[in-house]
């Protein structure tokens, strides 16, 4: 158990190496250097940087330099001292811009993850056990509509209806009051009371592939012989679904949350632009189309990390809940 | 008690099973999929969608980027099939209810009134603006236009800038469908490729493409996709963008099928039937072709049509956020720009019928898809 | 019958719903269990058996249903009791499951949960049953789990099913049936996905439970060598009907229906060597066409960081053998003995890590298969062929007859067009298939025809050696003898050599000339096959040939057998 850990936890190393070179291979993209940009920005402003200032700029980022010497510069600067570089848009360090909208992310797509558990698993449950009923049609048919619909377009239906028909705006995660004020319970509150929209838009497209899956496992497993055993051995049926199949049918399930991860921070990248929502998504939009690249540059990073650390505990978890992968 | 060992006569089968006995894989999954009726009504709307998306100037009625200031935010006009005369008299003639725009006095703010009872006639096959069919024949001819071809029809109502919501609709399949298969086509290839390789070969080249898959598959797409999308230059030419986006889509798209081929190449590879091909001294680009490839090409069309929704849907974010194709192309995403401000929507709610389309198109294709795996193994027990 | 009946099963009817219409799986079975003997259930796939043992806890798998007649249960001290009448899910049928009425089953890896505990299974049924506490639960588990003897049953019970052997698996499962002492244990081909040696001990170990508890016991099997061992009565069945019951004595020394007499011939008939190989005029031992020397075959070892290498396996061990022209050479030995291994790289479908297979060919040269590379080994490969296991997966799908027994020719160079259409259809005779079914798809024929299908495959390139792994394991037993029968005769015709890969002793004895018996990788003894059975000289073959059950219930000497612990 401990070496699968282990052997895992390493594996993690290539895996953040790539990532964050992809990354910065990603910022570099655009023709130009961050200098020219800045310059170019100002300029517009009407200021104008000196030949020496931009000079000095470009020695501070090592603009001058080869790529990989490029790239040194900016990880180590993450890894020593947890500097990502400055946002010449915000005229401020990228590290006081992002943690806060990271943070909100986090907590939008783990609620958004529990939420798509507690109502799937159920659901696929029945829909197995029940097969070809009434209400197995219905939620398989729910199920391939969830899947159908973006979730921007979701959000931009439910945004109509509360406006139009109940005359609220649903948007942002904060009342206005709230929107700049220090953390305080009164905050927290009112952020709960907003979270649970993009919440629920971001769970339909995760809950409707979950069910599927969840509705196939469950379907491989009810006919497995020790299903029979169990039901030789005098255990009513109840028990018995919660014992054995579905016991087994949740192991496979636990892997999916690694790959559900990506999805949820990619739909909750468009939702939030959608809905104004203060994560870490239209902020990377703004910034990538301000060719603001350290600011993007960080997002990218920490959203990659995060899903790949959210695939590292998934693996973890399957590993100590299926005895089969931990003896392997 | 002994059995003598004589050939044995051909059992006489029934005519049913006469007919399954000499079914071909394909015949088999057929009669497998034709069951499946969902699958099937897919299958027909699927098939609709790439007529249009092949003609799409013939199902359009008006112009798709021609703007007309008077008709600013037309509402939809519904089409009626049958024209009831003042006498009661009916017969099959469709049309729809004229509209005229008239300025509030005060606020100079346009809407529209019905035209008194005028009516606007359809005909099918009418003339109208000039197109061309598949891009090649040069055509006027459109399903369904108005008598007059003055009139103007909005079936599906007009934007803000007055152009025809259900014309750009249909035009706007065109680029929409096509993306999907493009994408699909492309990440198929490199899904081959890689996937091909991997489980063919396995081994340490099979260990460093799989755990570039894993990686691949452990990205989060969209933001990706937009870093991507932002660094396409601004002056590129349109046609240019669509092709670079479409690359771009199935850069991240591969990965997925690159994993479907490999596991059953893998599981292929030591299947009994192959081993005993290889012993027969068959060559191994006709044990790939004659034997492995026919095993999985049914898998590999049921996944390659469950993976063009998530093309349509991804080009379909990509450019509503700006991103992805730029206007003159107009796709449904880009079509839904325009109900991006809740301040548009809550006047023309009609510019959400793109988004109909699209998840029509999914639902389709998914429904298709779906039957399509499940039909893909006849020889499952 | 004045016996004790503890089970009485009376005009028993069990349907299935299909889409092709109803099917009576059970067609009016009558049977009836005494009480403290062992009833065994014989019959061959398809006939029906399984599913009236599982009528009787009425867990037939959806969408089977009773539809008729009685299933009598007699308690001691309490009335009699019509199960039939029971619903499935209804809490009275809950209580007699794994009290009253306990049941094993086959696969005794998949038939217990992989994810949860020895010792949590057993348990289950005792706390549910009679209520008891976890702690007291679990220390009956471990008391049970000592009475099948396994060994350190107090740590045993914390394991998972994938630790255990296939036969301590069966044993845990066993323990499980048996944990609220049941008065009924019905037994499902227990010991069919077993190793001879294995089942050996398995059927020892539930007939001595059986005599110490005085348990009623329905057996489940296909294998008349084991009804011979261990049935007090027996039933046969075919087609979801009763063909014939009786004592055991009687009906093995007297069988009336012709069913019956049917099963027994194909049986005694694998007892003894085939009339074909008798019949024959003793022949002059020509030169080897194979020798192998010191032959190795070594799994995994490679260990990594990020690779997780598990320990090295020497799935074959330093063989040496020779083949000789027109002879058959069996290769026996249990689940895991290298066998399969080993012919698989002498036809280099693996390549072997070490020795070298000397191949002498038709002009007389010497090649090395070890290391012969392209046009060589694919020259090999048309003078020896292979014959698989599982006529079901060795047989494209996708193919008709046709092209699969056709493409060997065509993608040699030898045939093709309305030659080709010629050879097959005479290939196909030989068989005995007919012809005029070659356009037809795999999926149109049973198991044997496809077997012989497989065959017709090996035969078109003339081989000169032909190696069968198991060609008859996955057929029923009526169809073993004759598809033996037609390579011993194409053996004669054609002047080949066979190296027939079997588990099966009594195949093995039908079939071969001499025989080489595997163990863990390494050939433990070579001999005359006749010498081999009568006079085995190594540990491992005593055991393994003792432990074959003998059709003959007046021979039981199962308790007898050798055991054989390798050091």
């Amino acid at each position: 158990m401990a070496g699968f850990i282990l052997r895992r936890v390493l594996w993690m190393i290539p895996s953040l190496l790539a990532v964050s070179f992809l990354a910065f291979f990603l910022i570099q993209l655009p023709p130009g250097d961050y200098v020219t940009t800045y310059v170019a920005t100002l300029a517009a402003s009407n200021e104008i940087v000196d030949q020496r200032t931009a000079a000095e700029l470009r020695d501070r980022f090592g603009l001058n330099q080869p790529f990989i010497v490029q790239y040194w510069l900016w990880i180590s600067g993450i890894l020593l001292r947890g500097d990502f570089g400055l946002s010449f848009e915000w005229q401020q360090p990228v590290s006081g811009l992002i943690w806060e909208r990271m943070g909100l992310t986090l907590l939008l797509t783990t609620s958004t993850l529990l939420l798509t558990w507690a109502i799937a698993l159920p659901i696929g449950v029945l829909s197995a056990v029940r097969q070809y009923s009434f209400a197995d049609y219905v939620f398989t048919f729910i199920a391939f509509l969830g899947l159908a619909i973006p979730s921007f377009l979701l959000a931009l239906v439910l945004m109509y209806v509360a406006v139009v028909y109940l005359g609220q705006d649903v948007s942002g995660l904060f009342s206005e009051a709230y929107q700049t004020a220090p953390w305080s319970l009164a905050k927290v509150q009112d952020l709960l009371a907003h979270l649970w929209v993009p919440v629920t838009i971001l769970a339909v497209n995760g809950t409707a592939g979950l069910i599927r899956v969840m509705r196939a496992n469950m379907l491989d497993e009810l006919h497995r012989p020790y299903v029979v055993t169990a039901r030789a051995k005098g255990l009513s049926e109840f028990r018995l679904l919660l014992k054995y199949p579905v016991r087994l049918a949740i192991n496979p399930l636990v892997s999916t949350i690694g790959w559900m991860l990506p999805q949820l921070i990619s739909g909750a990248t468009i939702v939030a632009v959608v809905m104004s929502l203060p994560i870490a998504g239209p902020l990377l939009l703004q910034a990538l189309m301000a060719q603001d690249m350290y600011l993007a540059g960080a997002f990218l990073l920490l959203m990659c990390t995060l899903t790949l650390v959210g695939m590292l505990l998934s693996d973890i978890l399957l590993a100590l809940i299926d005895p089969r992968i931990r003896f392997d | 008690m002994d059995q003598p060992l004589t050939t044995a006569a051909a059992p006489e089968l029934k005519p049913a099973d006469q007919r399954l006995a000499v079914a071909s894989q394909w015949r088999l999954m057929w009669w497998s999929f034709r069951r499946h009726r969902l699958a099937m009504l897919g299958g027909i709307i699927v098939l609709f969608l790439y007529l249009v998306a092949a003609v799409p100037g013939f199902f359009a009625m008006n112009e798709p980027g021609r703007q007309n200031a008077r008709a600013v935010f037309h509402p939809p006009q519904a089409l009626h099939w049958i024209d009831t005369a003042e006498d009661g008299s009916w017969r099959f003639r469709p049309h729809v209810q004229a509209m005229r725009m008239v300025r509030d006095p005060v606020t100079l703010a346009p809407s529209f009134r019905p035209d008194g009872t005028r009516k606007i006639y359809l005909t099918f096959f009418a003339r109208g603006y000039e197109h061309n069919l598949v891009g090649l024949v040069p055509s006027t001819t459109h399903l369904l236009g108005p008598e007059n071809p003055r009139d103007q029809v909005y079936l599906l109502g007009a934007d803000r800038l007055g152009r025809c919501v259900y014309s750009r609709m249909m035009v706007a399949a065109q680029t929409s469908l096509l993306i999907g298969l493009a994408g699909v086509f492309l990440s198929l290839v490199i899904g081959l490729l890689l996937g091909g390789i991997s489980g063919y070969y396995g081994g340490r080249i099979d260990f460093f493409v799989q755990r570039v898959i894993e990686f691949v598959l452990s990205l989060p797409t969209i933001p990706i996709w937009l870093a991507l999308a932002a660094a396409l230059p601004q002056n590129w030419p349109p046609e240019r963008i669509y092709l670079t986006i479409t690359v771009i889509l199935s850069l991240v798209g591969w990965a997925q099928l690159a994993r479907v081929v490999r596991g059953r190449f893998l599981s292929l590879r030591t299947e009994d039937f192959v081993t005993a091909a290889r012993l027969d001294g068959v060559s191994e680009k006709r044990i790939i072709f004659r034997h492995m490839l026919p095993s999985f090409a049914s898998h590999i069309i049921a996944s390659v049509t469950l993976a063009i929704p998530a093309m349509i849907l991804a080009e379909t974010a990509l450019s509503f956020l700006g991103l992805g194709l730029q206007p003159p192309v107009i796709s449904w995403g880009v079509l839904l720009r325009e109900a991006q401000n809740i301040r548009s929507i809550a006047t023309a709610p009609w510019l959400f019928a793109p988004g109909g389309a699209v998840v029509l198109a999914v639902l389709a294709l998914n429904f298709l898809g779906d039957g399509l795996r499940d039909a893909a193994d006849p020889y499952q027990k | 019958m004045t016996d004790d009946l503890a089970l009485d099963i009376q005009d028993l009817h069990v349907s299935f719903p299909t889409r092709a219409g109803l099917v009576r799986a059970v067609d009016g079975v009558s049977l009836s269990l005494v009480r403290g003997k062992t009833t065994c259930v014989v019959g061959e796939s398809g006939s029906g058996k399984s599913v009236t043992a599982r009528a009787i806890l009425q867990i037939i798998d959806p969408p089977g249903r009773i539809t008729g007649g009685r299933i009598l249960l007699r308690r001691e001290g309490e009335p009699e009791l019509d199960v039939a009448t029971l619903g499935p899910r209804s809490r009275a049928i809950r209580e007699l499951r794994g009290h009253d009425i306990a049941m094993i089953f086959q696969e005794p890896m998949s038939s217990l949960s992989p994810v949860h505990r020895i010792g949590d299974q057993i348990g289950e049924a005792v706390r549910l049953h009679l209520g008891v506490s976890r702690r007291e639960a679990r220390s009956r588990a471990a008391e049970l789990l000592a009475q099948v003897e396994i060994p350190d049953p107090r740590n045993a019970i914390d394991r998972y099913t994938f630790e255990f052997s296939g036969g301590m698996r069966q044993r845990a499962m066993i323990a499980m049936a048996l944990a609220c002492n049941p008065s009924i244990l019905i037994a499902d081909e227990p010991t069919t996905a077993l190793d001879v040696t294995t089942q050996a001990e398995i059927l020892d170990l539930l007939r001595r439970l059986q005599d110490a508890r005085g348990m009623t016991m329905m057996f489940i099997t296909h294998d008349m060598g084991v009804v011979a061992e261990i049935a007090h009565d027996v039933v046969v069945m075919e087609r979801g009907q009763v063909r014939e019951r009786g004592p055991v004595h009687t009906l093995f020394a007297d069988p009336r229906d012709a069913y019956t007499r049917m099963l027994l011939g194909n049986v005694t008939k694998l007892e003894s060597p085939s009339a074909i190989r008798l019949a024959r005029p003793s022949r002059p031992i020509g030169p080897p066409v194979l020798s192998l020397r010191d032959v190795e075959m070594r799994f995994g070892g490679r260990k990594g960081l990020f690779r997780r290498g598990g320990a090295e396996v020497r799935a074959v061990d330093g063989i040496s053998l020779d083949v000789r022209a027109g002879e058959t050479l069996g290769v026996v030995g249990e689940s895991g003995s290298g066998k399969t291994t080993l012919g698989r790289c002498i036809l280099r479908v693996l390549d072997p890590t070490g020795g070298a297979i000397d191949y002498r060919r038709r002009d007389g040269s010497v090649i090395d298969l070890v290391n012969a590379e392209n046009d060589a080994l694919r020259a090999a490969r048309r003078e020896i062929r292979m014959v698989f296991q599982d006529p079901f997966a060795s047989l494209n799908p996708r193919m008709t007859v046709a092209q699969i027994v056709g493409e060997p020719l065509l993608v040699n160079g030898l045939a093709r067009g309305a030659v080709l259409q010629g050879k097959v259809a005479s290939l196909l005779e030989r068989v005995g298939i007919d012809p005029n079914s070659a356009e037809r798809y795999p999926h149109a024929f049973s198991g044997g025809q496809r077997q012989r299908i497989g065959i017709a495959r090996a035969l078109a390139l003339s081989p000169r050696v032909i190696v069968a792994d198991e060609p008859t394991s996955a057929l029923d037993v009526s169809i073993r003898a004759r598809t033996l029968d037609l390579l011993l005769e194409l053996q004669d015709e054609l002047d080949l050599a066979l190296i027939l890969i079997s588990h099966d002793i009594s195949v093995i004895r039908y079939m071969c000339d001499r025989v080489a018996v595997m163990h863990r990788g390494r050939v433990v003894e070579t001999g005359e096959t006749i010498q081999v059975c009568d006079d085995p000289q190594h540990a491992y073959t005593k055991a393994l040939l003792s432990a074959v059950p003998r059709p003959d219930p007046t021979a039981r000497r199962m308790h007898l057998r050798h055991r054989y612990t390798s050091a």
